[in-house]
């Protein structure tokens, strides 16, 4: 299962830098999922913290951190203790209440962070990719379990994605 | 070695002509052998007969001779190994076919998916009678599956096998990927390709899927029935869906999942960079084991000669391991 991971890489400030970091994490499989760029924040060498965030499975997170570390100065590594997964929802998902089917995944351990819905025509299905976080992977299974639970009941499809786990 | 072969349409005819046309390689690896009755619903031939002969009357006259029954074949011939590819039903059929042989302390060889109905009960038979049961060709076509699980990966506990087991229902879903057509032009193209039957049901519902999926959970030691199956098709899926997928790096494949925790057939998100997004009407499947890492197969799940190739190979080994 792909797990939520962050690091401060230091850039020269000139163009193609950021390029360049991003490209190992794409390559290795790494999926980004948020960049932060303080150009407020140079450090004496003129250099530009970044932070990256991005998913992926350990054994994968470790080898974009070692090639990274051949060419970058990485400030700062490390594993959100944060579980993620994306689901897709397919059927009748915002005529039945989407923001209730959020409500009730949502809770003190679990969250949804992302919705991409697509607006089909009038009385075709809709589809929708949920991306929820979790404490942990079992607070996530959890999570899983209520989202299956609220969808059958809605009689929409659930698309789980195939993971390392089997 | 005496052959008794038991369904004569499109695999039945696809291994007789291998027969025929490898004759001399295959008497190298397994002996002389003559192929001594073969019967189907059409009629049968048994006694004094050329292989040849029986292929050209099957072709020409759309029947075979003689009238016995495929049973009183089974019952009455003498043979040592049954190659049994009558069509797979949603029912028990060519199971018959298959006890009478093993009880007769004859090994079989099929295509048949049917022997997921009982799968446990026939490998007892075989079992007690001495004899082998080979069921390559079954699932995967002739993606060499099975032997992969039973002989090489025997030192490995397998935790568990993803597979695409339905050509047609991963041409449907790559055309919908690439082309972005709604479903059910997807499949009426797929009928006029001969890829989707004119009841394409069993397939899209992901039946055969779960079929297939039986008896390689039984393969890796989960004695698993056609119940035990979660099944859910591909009926509902949406071009939309693909594009909203693909947006965080996905497609959709139709994934057959055997493990402790699961045993299901459903549409799943399938990483754009995984061996099994794979294009077509591929079957593919990973397996993953404790010692040996993931393993990734892929191959023909269908076609005639790539059938009668899996059938041939399981005689190969029965020869083999004999």
């Amino acid at each position: 299962m792909s797990e939520l991971f962050t690091l401060i890489v230091e850039l020269e400030d000139k163009p193609g830098q950021l390029l360049r970091v991003l490209e190992p994490i794409a390559r290795n499989g790494g999926n980004i999922v948020g960049i932060f760029h303080q150009r407020g924040k140079k450090t004496p060498l003129n250099r530009i913290p970044v932070e990256i965030s991005f998913t992926a499975d350990s054994r994968r997170a470790e080898k974009i951190v070692e090639e990274l570390q051949k060419e970058f100065l990485i400030r700062q590594f490390g594993k959100l203790r944060t579980a993620v997964i994306s689901l897709l929802l397919i059927g009748h998902v915002i005529h039945t209440d989407l923001s209730d089917t959020i409500k009730r995944v949502d809770n003190s351990e679990a969250e949804c962070v992302e919705l991409i819905v697509t607006m089909p025509e009038r009385d075709e299905p809709s589809t929708a990719m949920i991306t929820i976080t979790a404490k942990s992977r079992e607070a996530l299974e959890r999570a899983l379990e209520r989202l299956k639970g609220i969808c059958k009941e809605k009689g929409i499809l659930v698309l789980e994605p195939i993971n390392d786990e089997i | 070695m005496k052959i008794a072969i038991v369904g004569f349409g499109t695999v039945g005819q696809g291994v007789a002509e291998l027969l025929v046309a490898k004759k001399s390689e295959i008497e190298k690896k397994i002996g002389d052998f003559r192929v001594v009755a073969i019967a189907d619903l059409t009629g049968s031939i048994w006694g004094e007969f050329k292989l040849e002969d029986a292929i050209r009357l099957r072709k020409e006259k759309g029947r075979l001779p003689g009238d016995r029954s495929a049973m009183e074949i089974a019952e009455e011939e003498d043979y040592d190994v049954m190659i049994e590819v009558t069509t797979t039903r949603l029912e028990e059929s060519g199971i018959a076919y298959m006890r009478t042989a093993l009880k007769r302390g004859a090994s079989v060889i099929t295509s048949n998916k049917s022997i997921a109905y009982d799968f446990q009960g026939l490998m007892k038979l075989a079992e007690s009678k001495n004899a082998k049961l080979m069921y390559e060709a079954t699932v995967g076509g002739v993606m060499p599956i099975i032997r992969l699980l039973n002989s090489y990966l025997a030192p490995c506990e397998i935790l568990g096998v993803r597979g695409i087991l339905n050509g047609t229902c991963n041409y449907i879903l790559t055309r919908m990927e690439e082309e972005k057509l709604p479903y059910n032009q997807i499949l009426s193209e797929a009928k006029e390709m001969g890829i989707a039957e004119a009841n394409p049901k069993a397939d899209v519902e992901g039946i055969d899927a779960g079929i297939k999926l039986v008896i390689l959970a039984n393969t890796i030691g989960i004695p698993a029935k056609f119940e035990d199956i979660e099944i859910t098709g591909i009926t509902n899926i949406t071009p939309q869906a693909f594009a909203v997928a693909m947006q965080k790096g996905y497609t959709i494949r139709l994934i057959a999942e055997a493990s402790r925790k699961n045993l299901r057939v459903s549409p799943r998100l399938v990483p754009l960079n995984s061996p099994l997004a794979i294009k077509g009407t591929m079957n593919a499947a990973m397996i993953k084991t404790d010692t040996a890492g993931d393993i990734f197969v892929a191959g023909r799940g269908a076609g005639k000669f790539e059938t009668a190739t899996a059938i041939i190979s399981d005689l190969y080994e029965l020869v083999r391991t004999r």
